[in-house]
């Protein structure tokens, strides 16, 4: 299942012990403290953990399990304070709030559980946004755009604004942005949490198709009928790994 | 920064909420239009005294004989100080006392001193003014044609005379009078010079007669009233020690106790003027300080409305920063907003500020109190690069905050 595609992992970076197998994504022992009044907090406790490249993962975890925290991480929207986290062969650690919004803006595709799109901008334009910041020109962010828009079967709903869509268009519309920047991981946090069963099932289906074309998927979840349709599930209790199935 | 796309950002986030955007353009406008209009406004005042200072050197001083009021040498008190010719030549050799002049009263007094003036049956009452050469100079005299009067005149006291245009108007209903003869008190004068002057329209009604001539003319013996000199370039320090010097000497000329008060009468026209100056120096800065207060209630405004805009679009910034969004393009974009708002509306207010005083200046006639309400260019500028700065103050503070925002907190808020 893991996508092998003969190549020898170059450089001196994680991954190259494991030999053929190339992680996307690799945490080595990953601490993160609250500090909370006087209390210090220990929401993360050695976490551990690889990714590989075209893999389709789930999170599970409690609330307080330091499921957030460990998404915040991922997408490079929180620090640590001990440990290593490889993005492909980049360390991710101690980044200035400028680097840590190029590296969000070049490796990771969001979807979240309320889509956060943007209300005054149409759907296309929300697609769009990702390459604004990577500085295309207008007229080719949006016929790129237009073209993800395509792909998640949304393109004559290109010029219709947020409020106009359903909760599994707005998703489709948000997973479209995700992908647009063409990013080394999607990271989706309880993707499906806003949504009916039935439309649950379908951004989930989209979510495995894009897991097919060759990206690496990480769905953060708490349903286990959603974890269910992952390759591999990531078990977090007190800010430990529990088992990795 | 200036690329086309930024704007389009721009342009769309202010055009997101046109009301509030243009309540705040309001506020700026406002306050920049109250700062032009009161620092114009004060300058219409300033202008209106300077041009009331203009008809006399602002350097001179001016001394009047008065009344003793202190016994001194053995003589009484209330002994009437009466200056001469000696008293004239005794300043001339004052080092420091640059144009000197004196004015003889023909009938004794500075007012009420007209006399009658005729050519053939046109017959007025003109001030007749009875001085030295150098009185040109003290009361700013423009000779239009001709010439003033010189020393060769007074040392020969002819019978000549320096004409006010209207006078000349009025006698002769024409200015080029040079040649004619007019008769003033049944005297004949010959008209030497035409003159006008910057100050109001009473300075023109005059005539200007050698001191000499109109001692012998009008019974005067070698009297003269009043002494007036300018003092150069000095400081009114200088001044004043100067002042002291020459009162000094004529104390002793005229024998009355140095420190009577009363005894010769002494205008300083450059302390006036300096106290003048120091007046509306305060009053322009008054009236700047209450503009640039209007202006900084436009920018508090501003910034007030920039940060409630801010805080309204937290949850957008958390979800520009998570795609990718970078501190300083954040920065950039709000303070874009911030400046291309303010400068806009600054520009407007300028506009508006600098219309009405024109309006103003056209409308109200120049007096002794206001004239030409005006701001300069300098001014101007310097509004504007204030109101610029302002618009990234405004600006830059919430703007900062929206940097500061951590993208998971921002995205959490109303979700």
């Amino acid at each position: 299942m893991w996508r092998q595609d003969g190549r020898l992992y170059g450089g001196s970076g994680p991954g190259s012990a494991l030999g053929l197998a190339r992680s996307v994504l690799r945490l080595n022992a990953i601490n993160k403290y609250y500090q909370v009044g006087s209390h210090r907090l220990h929401v993360l406790r050695d976490v551990d953990a690889e990714i590989e490249d075209g893999e389709l993962v789930s999170i599970m975890g409690a609330s307080g399990s330091g499921k957030s925290t460990l998404l915040n991480i991922l997408g490079i929207l929180d620090r640590y304070d001990g440990g290593e986290y490889w993005l492909g062969d980049t360390l991710v650690r101690d980044l200035s709030e400028t680097q840590a919004a190029r590296y969000r803006n070049r490796f990771i595709g969001f979807v979240f559980q309320s889509f956060n799109l943007l209300p005054f901008k149409t759907a296309l334009e929300n697609v769009a946004l990702p390459l604004y910041y990577q500085g295309v020109s207008r007229r080719a962010r949006n016929r790129t755009a237009m073209q993800y828009l395509e792909r998640v079967g949304l393109a004559e709903w290109a010029e219709h604004r947020p409020n106009e869509l359903s909760g599994g268009q707005k998703q489709r519309v948000a997973i479209a942005r995700a992908l647009i920047g063409k990013p080394k991981i999607i990271l989706a946090d309880e993707p499906t949490g806003a949504l009916d069963s039935a439309t649950s099932l379908q951004i989930m289906d989209l979510l495995g198709e894009i897991h097919a074309s060759g990206m690496t998927v990480i769905v953060v979840t708490h349903e286990a009928e959603i974890a269910a349709r992952t390759q591999r599930v990531i078990r977090l209790r007190d800010g430990k790994i529990e088992a990795a199935a | 920064m200036f690329s086309a796309d930024r704007w389009y950002e721009v342009l769309s986030t202010l055009g997101r909420n046109p009301l509030r955007s243009i309540l705040t353009a309001l506020a700026i406008a406002w306050g920049i239009f109250m700062l032009v209009l009161l620092l114009g406004m004060g300058r219409g005042l300033r202008n209106g005294t300077e041009k009331a200072f203009a008809d006399d050197a602002a350097n001179s001083v001016w001394i009047f004989g008065g009344s003793t009021s202190q016994p001194h040498a053995g003589l009484p008190v209330n002994r009437r100080i009466v200056f001469d010719n000696g008293a004239y030549d005794a300043l001339r050799g004052v080092d420091g006392v640059d144009k000197l002049t004196g004015r003889f009263f023909a009938r004794g007094a500075m007012w009420g001193n007209e006399l009658q003036t005729r050519v053939g049956a046109k017959v007025s009452s003109f001030d007749v003014r009875s001085v030295h050469p150098d009185h040109q100079h003290l009361e700013k005299t423009i000779v239009v044609a001709g010439r003033f009067l010189n020393d060769r005149d007074l040392a020969e006291k002819r019978k000549v005379t320096v004409i006010g245009e209207p006078v000349a108007e009025f006698l002769w209903g024409h200015t080029d009078v040079i040649g004619q003869t007019l008769a003033i008190s049944g005297v004949s004068f010959t008209v030497v010079g035409v003159f006008t002057d910057e100050g109001d329209a009473g300075e023109l009604r005059k005539l200007y007669i050698p001191i000499t001539t109109a001692q012998l003319a009008f019974n005067g013996a070698d009297r003269v009233n009043m002494l007036m000199f300018t003092v150069g370039d000095k400081g009114v320090g200088e001044t004043a020690a100067l002042v002291e010097e020459v009162k000094a000497l004529l104390a002793e000329r005229e024998r009355f106790h140095p420190a009577d008060p009363q005894a010769a009468r002494i205008r300083n026209n450059l302390e006036q003027y300096a106290t003048f100056q120091e007046i509306f120096w305060i009053l322009e800065l008054i009236i700047g300080g209450l503009g640039a207060l209007a202006l900084v209630a436009g920018i508090v405004g501003v910034s007030n409305i920039m940060i409630v805009a801010v805080n309204e679009r937290t949850r957008e910034i958390g979800v520009r920063k998570a795609l990718g969004a970078t501190p300083t393009t954040i920065v950039g974009t709000i303070l874009q907003e911030s400046l291309f708002l303010t400068t806009v509306a600054g520009y407007l207010g300028l506009v508006a500020g600098v219309a009405l005083l024109e309006v103003v200046s056209s409308l109200v006639p120049a007096s002794e109190y206001f004239a030409n309400p005006q701001v300069d260019l300098q001014v101007a500028l310097i509004a504007n690069g204030v109101l610029i700065a302002a618009g990234a103050v405004a600006g830059f503070f919430p703007a900062l905050t929206a940097a500061r925002l951590s993208p998971v907190v921002a995205m959490r808020e109303g979700a």
